[in-house]
């Protein structure tokens, strides 16, 4: 029962959501959106359940003094204090001058960004591995990256107007015909991993082994 | 060079932050430490507002509160006893309920997803690529729709492994490797790029908006 129900849900939710796109009557479309709105629901609560969970397991390590927990305190703090004031503000937390937004901007969006732009370090010697020409391969992966940064860079149009051109052919022509190849590829996994969920054949959530 | 240090306590903060993730490019220190564990609750505690303001509170919250009877809103108690039972998986005598929710999103979004990736990638992918090999008087659009039909072509073969790549299909998945290296070498550039962009800004911001360096 505790593993039948789940299937037999997700079978009935899925075949239903399938058959409902094709399907122009106005009670079925209605249903269609109503559960597209209450699965948006649901993915919301997940984000209530994750940060509930990371309260937990956080509160934890500090009460046994594990490890770091000093810091472990630095993030409950910062949780908490975000929450509070961001559903403290309830509907005008997005106002341009709300104390939401000054977190957002003070803290989430400088980190963020440094974060990423950490990055910046790590990949330049990333690149120092991966541009060492050994096969035709590499060559063309080094000559494609160095075309298209060159060609993105107000350098490369000094040394020549054609290095921007040549950048912009890059990105329709082969880079295009590659992504293209990867999408459709894409496309057809999660259409036939997307079938084996609805049928009970990838049931991996429900904390078996997926068989 | 002079120097005109802002008199914003965020733009401060903001700035010590900065220095302080910059921090790690020396080794794991910390001061990184401290700013890691706050932008992981900033950021948790972040989307959590956003994901409950923008979606369940304008599709749950709001009108099972205001408009019950009206508008088929009634039934919105579907979705509040699943987002409820969740958090049954905190009890572990009843943690097998918060599967019931996972498989209504488990049978929703796959479904949504197939139709959205066969209408927006399968199909639409293929009908762009669905151009005129010839192209008379323009050598250079032929040219270039005849490399993006076969570099597909090329590539679609590579990803088929049905068949052992040997022979004319070994030669054709090969050029298909070409044409991907070239993709990932174009995606490496611009993944470059964008991380040096972010590093030129937070420079900036560093020597403009906090230091008023740039000032003349």
């Amino acid at each position: 029962m505790k593993r039948e129900i789940p299937i037999v849900i997700t079978l009935v939710a899925g075949l239903f959501m399938l058959i409902a796109f094709f399907v122009p009557h106005p009670q079925v479309r209605n249903l269609y959106e109503d559960m597209q709105n209450w699965a948006i629901v649901v993915v919301g609560c997940t984000y209530v359940l994750g940060v509930a969970n990371l309260l937990r397991i956080n509160l934890r390590q500090v009460s046994r003094r594990e490890r770091d927990w000093p810091f472990k305190l630095v993030l409950i703090a910062g949780l908490l204090v975000t929450m509070a004031v961001g559903f403290s503000e309830w509907t005008h937390y997005t106002d341009v001058d709300s104390r939401f937004q000054w977190i957002y901007g003070t803290f989430y969006s400088p980190m963020t960004a440094t974060m990423f732009s950490l990055l910046a370090f790590f990949i330049a010697s990333a690149a120092f591995r991966a541009f060492r020409i050994r096969s035709v391969e590499a060559m063309l992966l080094a000559i494609a990256a160095f075309i298209l940064m060159l060609g993105r860079v107000p350098l490369g149009a000094a040394i020549h107007p054609a290095i921007p051109a040549a950048a912009d052919w890059l990105m329709e022509i082969p880079q295009n015909a590659a992504k293209r190849g990867i999408l459709i590829g894409a496309a057809l996994g999660v259409m036939a991993t997307g079938i084996r969920v609805i049928l009970g054949l990838e049931k991996t959530y429900g904390g078996g082994d997926g068989a | 060079m002079s120097f005109h240090p802002s008199h914003d306590i965020g733009v401060w903060i903001a700035a010590l932050l900065t220095l302080g993730i910059f921090s790690f490019l020396y080794k794991d220190n910390p001061v990184y430490k401290f700013c890691e564990h706050l932008f992981v609750g900033v950021s948790a505690g972040y989307y959590v507002v956003l994901t409950m303001m923008s979606s369940v509170y304008p599709n749950l919250i709001h009108p099972l509160f205001t408009s019950f009877a009206s508008d088929r809103h009634y039934l919105l108690i579907i979705p509040l006893v699943l987002g409820i039972m969740l958090f049954s998986r905190f009890f572990p005598r009843g943690d097998w309920l918060s599967r019931w929710p996972i498989a209504f999103v488990l049978g929703v979004y796959p479904a949504l997803r197939i139709t959205g990736f066969g209408q927006g990638d399968f199909v639409e992918q293929i009908h762009g690529t669905i151009l005129p090999l010839w192209v008379p008087g323009h050598l250079g659009t032929t040219i270039g729709n005849l490399l993006l039909v076969v570099g597909l072509l090329c590539t679609l073969i590579f990803f088929f492994f049905s068949k052992e790549h040997k022979g004319a299909m070994g030669g054709t998945a090969r050029l298909g490797i070409y044409f991907l290296m070239v993709s990932f070498g174009a995606s490496y550039g611009y993944t470059v790029m964008a991380r040096v962009s972010l590093l030129i800004g937070r420079v900036m911001f560093l020597l403009d908006d906090w230091l008023g360096a740039l000032r003349f």
